[in-house]
């Protein structure tokens, strides 16, 4: 098991295994390597729609490997603007690069206070290095 | 799947599967591959090649004596007395309601006098004791942590088996199905008393190989070696999971437990009523006769989803008509299939039903099984 792993220090990450890229108030959300290896081989995404709003912390999807259905959680409150649609038709995108090209999802933010509650990169490695 | 509290039991092979890299976990108490290079891969070696499985965690009961037959036909649902010396069926533990302590395999060794039982890791406990208390004055002893077990399955099993196998004529390929024999050891292991059975969970050719703790590692790596031209794998339980889903085999904890009756699961084919006595018969065959009300179907989805054991399954107008027990992405067929109880009138080849997925009724087709072509 590779240890590792791709972690942008200017990338936020919680406790679910999600990431958060902050560009003004546009976040782009993905999971990360360490979430795509524990899950294996991802053969379903469930995404939202856009427009879709969510909470900080609601599941706004599912990402299925063959085994079991994984819940997605939002990293801050937002409505979704953009779905990366390429993943739908093939989500084993999101094994091959979860940390870019295999982006889920970009949401509008509502305010920039929350990212106050989730981790930064050294947290997050401290998290999956338990 | 059961939560342990306790730190997990190691089978002799748990250092082999970390060196190989595999993803451990804690399965029903036991720390267990779930995949080592990756799950389709697994699933297609076996489908195609030839597959090694560590089913050390399983449990072994020796029955023994002139009790023997009399206790095993009280404490099973199918019918010992058929069983010639290494011959071995497949059959269930009832309870006295008419459910099913556990499923299993019964391998004739001698008629009458000594057979051995092979349980499920998680229920080794329950169904010892369950053998204990429905005895009917045989000799007992559980043998689990006596033996290790190596499932070898695929196209290609018997080849490899039958290059370190062999007593006289006699190599596991020229064995009958559900047929088991004692061979005085491997190539590597001579004079180690193993017993290769044509049993497996799979749906494909093959044996699983009973051979004592102290001996697993070697066997393992002999066949690592032995089969590396045939492209002998080592498989985690994720695959060994979707291979018998494919196959709608009943898993323990999903199909079946101890309120299902086996004519609703479909395994009215080990239940001998006719034949014999046996613990709940009554409750059993009173399911039976009142008419089934529910009855373990396949189905393959229609629209995009993957059902998951729990998923409410309902009727096309919506109404709750049963309940999911297993399903996945079929790796053999890209599908997504499912197991589960239906109501009978919605347990026909054909019928579209819809599968409560996160609120979202979505379609599915009853089917015929298995799901793969055999």
């Amino acid at each position: 098991m590779s240890t590792n792993y791709q972690l942008p220090e200017d990338f936020y990450y919680t406790k679910e295994h999600e990431w958060a890229q902050v560009d003004e108030n546009i976040v782009t959300i993905g999971i990360t390597e360490f979430a795509q290896e524990q899950l294996g081989e991802i053969v379903y995404l469930d995404l939202p729609e856009e427009g879709a709003k969510y909470s900080q912390g609601e599941s706004f999807g599912v990402v299925e490997s063959v085994k079991a259905a994984s819940d997605l959680y939002a990293p801050v409150s937002g409505t979704v603007i953009e779905v990366n649609a390429s993943l739908m038709e093939d989500p084993s995108g999101l094994n091959d690069d979860p940390m870019n090209n295999g982006w889920l999802i970009r949401i509008e933010m509502e305010t920039e206070k929350e990212l106050a509650n989730i981790m930064r990169a050294p947290d997050y490695r401290k998290l999956i290095q338990k | 799947m059961e939560i342990s509290t306790n730190p997990p039991q190691k089978t002799p092979l748990a250092q082999e599967h970390e060196r190989l890299g595999a993803r451990m976990v804690d399965f029903a108490g036991w720390w267990m591959p779930v995949q080592y290079r990756g799950l389709k891969e697994e699933h297609q070696s076996v489908r195609s090649g030839v597959g090694l499985f560590d089913v050390s965690h399983m449990g072994e009961f020796r029955v023994r004596g002139p009790k023997s037959l009399e206790s095993l036909q009280w404490m099973t649902t199918n019918d010992v007395s058929k069983l010639q010396a290494g011959e071995a069926h497949y059959s269930l533990f009832p309870n006295e309601n008419g459910g099913i302590v556990d499923d299993l395999i019964v391998y004739c060794v001698k008629p009458g006098d000594e057979y051995l039982l092979c349980v499920n890791a998680a229920n080794i406990e329950k169904d010892f004791a369950f053998v204990q208390k429905s005895n009917r004055g045989a000799e007992l002893k559980n043998e689990s942590s006596e033996w290790g077990q190596i499932a070898v399955q695929g196209p290609k099993a018997l080849a490899l088996l039958d290059r370190i196998f062999a007593a006289g004529d006699v190599l596991p390929s020229k064995m009958k199905a559900f047929t088991h024999r004692e061979f005085s050891g491997s190539k590597a292991l001579s004079g180690v008393r193993m017993i290769v059975a044509r049993t497996g969970y799979t749906g494909e050719d093959g044996a699983e190989v009973f051979v004592p703790k102290s001996s697993t590692v070697v066997l393992w790596n002999e066949l690592l070696a032995v089969g590396k031209d045939l492209g002998v794998e080592p498989i985690g339980l994720g695959a060994r999971d979707t291979l018998r889903t494919e196959m709608k085999y009943s898993l323990y904890g999903h199909e079946i437990d101890d309120t299902t009756n086996p004519y609703e699961a479909g395994l009215g084919w080990v239940t001998k009523p006719m034949a014999k006595d046996f613990l709940g018969k009554a409750k059993i065959v009173a399911v039976k006769e009142q008419g089934l009300k529910r009855k373990l179907v396949g189905f393959e989805m229609i629209d995009r989803g993957i059902p998951r054991q729990g998923y409410v399954l309902k009727s096309v107008s919506g109404e709750p008509i049963g309940v999911c027990t297993s399903g996945t992405m079929s790796p053999s067929t890209g599908a997504c299939i499912g197991i589960g109880y239906v109501t009978l009138e919605n347990s026909a080849d054909g019928t579209e039903i819809a599968v409560d997925i996160r609120g979202k009724n979505v379609r599915a087709k009853v089917r015929p099984t298995p799901f793969i072509e055999k």
